[in-house]
Order: C-alpha cells, then sequence, then structure tokens
C-alpha cells in the first residue's frame, strides 16, 4: 500500500495540490467548460459535451482508482469518500442546478473562464463568492438540519450489497450507453455528424475490458498484502521494535496525545476470566473490520494487540499492518507477562506452573472465579505506588507515525 | 453561440485560436488529472472549498469577532485559525493558472462575454451573478460542488456524491425550460 504518499511537510503537499490544480485548470479550459454557452447547452439536448467530459473523467479516475486498489497499491481507506448527508446534499445539488442553469457555469469552470477573461464567468465567480458568504451567514438557522440524514462514508456498492469491482463495472456500462444515447442525440437534435471513430471505439473497448475484469480479478487477500510490505515490516518484529512492555501499554492509556485501541484476540472463555479493563474482544475474522473502522477514524490512534503469550497477537498484527494500520503494537509477552508485574494488585489471582513454553498460548494463571475487568489488575494507574518504579524499567518503544489522511474534501 | 469582444487595437493579426479537444479526450485528460491527485495525495479536486476558505479569510480581517461566535466560520477562521492553510485553496489557485496558461497557449484568452442571442450584455452579466450566488449557495449545503462532490465522490463511489450528481442535473433539467430564451 504505497499509494496514497504521505507528503511533507504540508508546504510540500500544497505545491503538489497547486500543481495538480493547475492540470485541473488546463483540462477544463481544453474541454471548453470556459464558454457558458457550451456547457449550458446540455441542457437542452443540444451539445453534450459537459456529460461526455464529465462521465468520462468519473468513469477513467475510478476504473483507474479500484484497479490500483485491487492490485493493493492504494489504500482505499485512506483516500477521501465524501461523507454522505443525503437531504442536505439532495437540495444543495438541486439548487446547484437551478444556479448553473440561470448562470451557466459550475463554481470550478467560472473561476477558470474569468482566468481566459470571459466577463460573464468574472460575474458568475463574484455570485460565488457572495453565495459562500450568504451560507455561512444563514447556517445557523437550520444548522442541525444541516448536520441530519448523515451516513458517514457511505459508498455505492455498500448501498447496492455488491462488492466495488461489480459497481464499477455497471456505472461504466451505463456510462457507455449514455455516452452512446448522447451522440444520437447529438445527431439528431444537435445537427452533428460525427459518429464514433476508430480511436474512440478502441478507447470505449478497452474501458469496457477493464471494467468487466476487475470484478473477475477480485480484490488481493490478507497474505498477499502482506507478502508485500513482509520485507520491510519483518525485520521490525525480529528486532521486537512493536512488542511493547507491560509498563509502556499502563502508560498508554493515560497518554492524551492518542488514542489507545486494545484489540484482545483470545478466546471468549479467557478473556471472560480476565481481561484489560479497556480491551475490545477481537476475533482474527473481524480484524478486517476493525482496520477499517481503525482507519477511517481521524484520531491518532495506538492499536495494541493482545493474546496470552505473544504468538497469536503477532500474527494478528501482520494482518493490521498488511491492511495499512499504522501503529500497531503488541503487549510483549501477552496477559501471561502483564500478570507477572499486576497480578499482586489482586488475591484473587494465582500463578499456574504449566509445560510448554511461550508459544502454546495458554493462560498461566488461575483465577478464583471469572474476573472479567472486574480486578485491579485490570486497570492499573501509573502513579500507584510501585506501578511508578515499574515504569523506569523498560524502554519506551511506541513512535507516532501519522497517517496520511483522508484528510478532506473539497467541501473544505 | 455570439461573443462581444472589447474593442482592443491588435499590433498584428492575431493568431487563430485552437479548437477545444474532443470532449472524451477532454474526459479522460480530466480524469487522469483526477486519479493522479487521489493517488498522489489522498484527496480529489474542489473548487467551492477553495472559494470558500478565501471569502472567509477576508470575512475575518474586517469582523472576527462575527467569524468567531459563528461556529461554522469558527470551524474554519476562529480564532487564530488561517482558513487558506488548506489544500482546496491551492487548487483553486492551480486551477485558475492552468486556465489561464492553457487559454494563452491556444489563443483562446479574450475579453469577452458569451450569451444566448436574445439578452443583451447587461442581462448575462446580472443572471451570471445571480447564478453565481444561488450555484455558491448549494456548493456549500451540499458539502461540495460539482469538482467537490460529483466528479470526485462519484469517482470513488461516494453514495452521497451520486446523489448530489443527480440532484444538480435534475434541477438544471427541470429549470432549462423555463430559461430556454436565455441561452437559445
Amino acid at each position: 500500500m504505497d499509494f496514497p504518499l504521505t507528503i511533507e511537510p504540508v508546504m510540500l503537499k500544497y505545491l503538489v495540490h497547486f500543481i495538480i490544480g493547475i492540470a485541473f485548470g488546463a483540462a477544463l479550459e481544453m474541454s471548453g467548460f470556459a464558454i457558458s454557452t457550451r456547457l449550458a447547452g446540455q441542457f437542452y439536448f443540444k451539445d453534450q459535451t459537459v456529460l461526455k467530459v464529465m462521465f468520462g473523467a468519473v468513469v477513467t479516475a475510478m476504473v483507474l482508482i479500484f484497479w490500483f486498489v485491487a492490485m493493493g497499491w492504494l489504500d482505499y481507506e485512506r483516500i477521501w469518500v465524501n461523507p454522505t448527508y443525503l437531504w442536505p446534499g439532495i437540495v444543495g445539488g438541486l439548487i446547484m442546478g437551478v444556479g448553473f442553469i440561470i448562470g451557466g457555469f459550475c463554481p470550478g469552470t467560472s473561476f477558470v473562464s474569468a482566468a481566459t477573461g470571459k466577463l460573464d464567468g468574472l460575474w458568475f465567480a463574484l455570485g460565488v463568492v457572495g453565495g459562500v458568504l450568504l451560507f455561512g451567514e444563514t447556517e445557523p438557522l437550520f444548522h442541525t438540519w444541516w448536520y441530519s440524514s448523515y451516513y458517514g462514508r457511505l459508498t455505492l456498492f455498500e448501498v447496492f450489497g455488491t462488492s466495488y469491482g461489480v459497481m464499477v463495472a455497471i456505472v461504466v456500462i451505463m456510462a457507455l450507453l449514455m455516452f452512446w444515447g448522447a451522440d444520437y442525440l447529438e445527431r439528431k437534435v444537435g445537427g452533428y455528424t460525427t459518429g464514433w471513430t476508430r480511436p474512440a471505439k478502441w478507447g470505449f473497448g478497452l474501458l469496457a475490458l477493464a471494467a468487466l475484469a476487475l470484478p473477475l480479478f477480485g480484490e488481493p487477500s490478507v497474505d498477499e498484502l502482506w507478502a508485500r510490505v513482509a520485507p520491510e515490516m519483518e525485520p521490525k518484529l525480529q528486532a521486537r521494535e512493536v512488542y511493547i512492555h507491560p509498563g509502556e501499554l499502563m502508560e498508554a492509556r493515560y497518554d492524551e496525545r492518542f488514542r489507545t485501541v486494545v484489540l484482545d484476540v483470545r478466546s471468549e472463555a479467557d478473556y471472560n476470566l480476565f481481561h484489560l479493563r479497556w480491551a475490545h474482544r477481537a476475533e482474527m475474522d473481524d480484524l478486517p473490520a476493525w482496520a477499517r473502522r481503525i482507519k477511517k477514524d481521524p484520531r491518532l490512534t495506538v492499536v495494541v494487540l493482545v493474546s496470552n503469550d505473544d504468538q497469536a497477537a503477532t500474527e494478528a498484527w501482520k494482518t493490521l499492518v498488511a491492511l495499512g494500520v499504522p501503529n500497531v503494537y503488541i503487549l510483549d509477552g501477552g496477559i501471561n507477562h502483564w500478570l507477572d508485574y499486576f497480578a499482586k494488585d489482586d488475591p484473587r489471582i494465582h500463578p499456574l506452573s504449566l509445560t510448554g513454553g511461550a508459544a502454546s498460548e495458554r493462560l498461566r494463571w488461575d483465577f478464583d472465579y471469572a474476573l472479567g475487568e472486574t480486578s485491579p489488575a485490570a486497570d492499573p494507574v501509573p502513579d500507584w505506588g510501585w506501578h511508578e518504579e515499574l515504569l523506569e524499567e523498560f524502554q519506551p518503544k511506541i513512535k507516532l507515525e501519522l497517517p496520511a489522511g483522508p484528510s478532506g474534501g473539497g467541501c473544505g | 453561440m455570439s461573443a462581444t469582444t472589447s474593442a482592443q487595437p491588435e499590433p498584428k493579426p492575431k493568431p487563430q485560436p485552437k479548437p477545444y479537444v474532443n470532449p472524451y479526450v477532454g474526459g479522460l485528460l480530466l480524469g487522469l488529472v483526477l486519479f493522479l491527485s487521489f493517488l498522489l495525495t489522498g484527496s480529489g479536486l474542489g473548487a467551492s472549498g477553495g472559494v470558500n476558505r478565501i471569502a472567509v479569510f477576508f470575512e475575518d480581517l474586517i469582523a472576527p469577532g462575527h467569524v468567531d461566535r459563528n461556529p461554522y466560520l469558527a470551524h474554519m477562521a476562529g480564532g487564530d485559525a488561517n482558513p487558506l492553510l488548506n489544500w482546496t485553496v491551492f487548487v483553486l489557485l492551480g486551477a485558475m493558472v492552468g486556465g489561464f496558461l492553457s487559454a494563452k497557449l491556444h489563443h483562446r484568452w479574450e475579453v469577452a462575454t458569451y450569451k444566448g442571442p436574445r439578452i443583451s450584455v447587461r442581462t448575462r452579466w446580472i443572471l451570471a451573478f445571480v447564478g453565481g450566488l444561488i450555484m455558491g449557495y448549494g456548493a456549500r449545503m451540499a458539502r461540495g460542488c460539482t469538482s467537490g462532490q460529483a466528479l470526485s465522490g462519484g469517482a470513488v463511489l461516494s453514495a452521497g456524491s451520486w446523489a448530489i450528481m443527480m440532484a444538480i442535473f435534475g434541477g438544471a433539467y427541470a429549470l432549462a425550460y423555463f430559461l430556454r430564451k436565455v441561452w437559445n
């Protein structure tokens, strides 16, 4: 998962956006989008340029994006997918449609048009500035409604209950049918004589092929994703750079620079006997869902994986790292090692002598009854007496790595 | 389609403006730019977000107290926050530079007003301003315009963005009949 890039410092990132903006403006101008009459012609069935350019761009970008996702090069969870606020979106969209047919531009095209000397573009752009200011002033009047019908990061393939591959194929087929209809209309109503040229036919054929092959290709498995990052990540495991001492985990809970998510991957029975108070139990099969949830959250998050020893947690670590979750750590020695320190806080916990080394992933402790999270050992506080001494015993290993987005959409 | 060009003395004969690219080629180019934006930065394209932040920047210069008291505005420019330090501003400025360069290179830069044949230039300007006002308002309400929602959200298959895209086309087609004399 090399993409999207993490570009630092932020000013360099802004420079990249500026250069992309130049290409954006040039592409709009070259398509004739600086000319209002050409844009408005769309709505009188004469000139289908708007539809062709817009859907052409959407399907081109979409097919490339989802092929890069399928190849495991681009992390879909880390790109910005506009969150859905259904009704404010629909009402806002209808209002935009009205503004478009009255004024002949959308915001982006009007600014580009103004930059090419068109005075109607300039007046429209000034109107847009007025409109956004007016919205800022009136937003408090319907603030609650503006945040209503919120569905979060909802995708079209979730709505239709398909895979992204099937959805991409459907959208491309729909777009090709619309292109065909648009050219038909241009010949009938607009009086154009052009049919599809040979390069156009090749282009559309290639597009259809790429889209239809995507659902057959499927998504990369966790093993394939791990194989890709293993050369970089395996040495970290060997050097035990990601195994944190129980004292560091205790302290992390009270560190206000980040949020700590503890995932306990043990069996339900062991979890019920004893678990850390702030731990969530996670089945191995649930880890992809956890990865999505963690990556969507804008808060800086440290994930700590816990098993009885640390074998199972290491397997879980590989899964989360393969799925692109940043800042993932493993509790060194697991719950068994944790209780080596904290069992003394609770007389109901007794050591068991077991044969079979650390790889056995068996709980080496006995409990008077299932304590769950009710034990003081489940939630030790750093500044309690002897715990403070413990904090001096280990080398801290958590290094915060900032995830690369999604940072926000065009709604700014 | 008619253009009113302001009279400017030309020292030498003006080169002929080059024709626009085929719309499908335009779509391909725009799609590649959009894809690169997601690949490199994780975000798509946008325009109204940048307009918004520049507008709020000036509002904050004039009436900082007012901005601080409105939670929607304070989110962008409250206290010491600089609303211009946002990627949407840089994309918008880049787009203007790109549009200018492309128009110059293709000999399409001209001071002109495009309008339907039946209305005056003044009417066209007024309609453009009013249309812009409505467009700006709707774009903020929908949390993004044709670029930030329809194009960018459409390409990454955001459900809300597709609803907005349909609504934009729906709104424009629904009203097109009543404004036919403006454009035809």
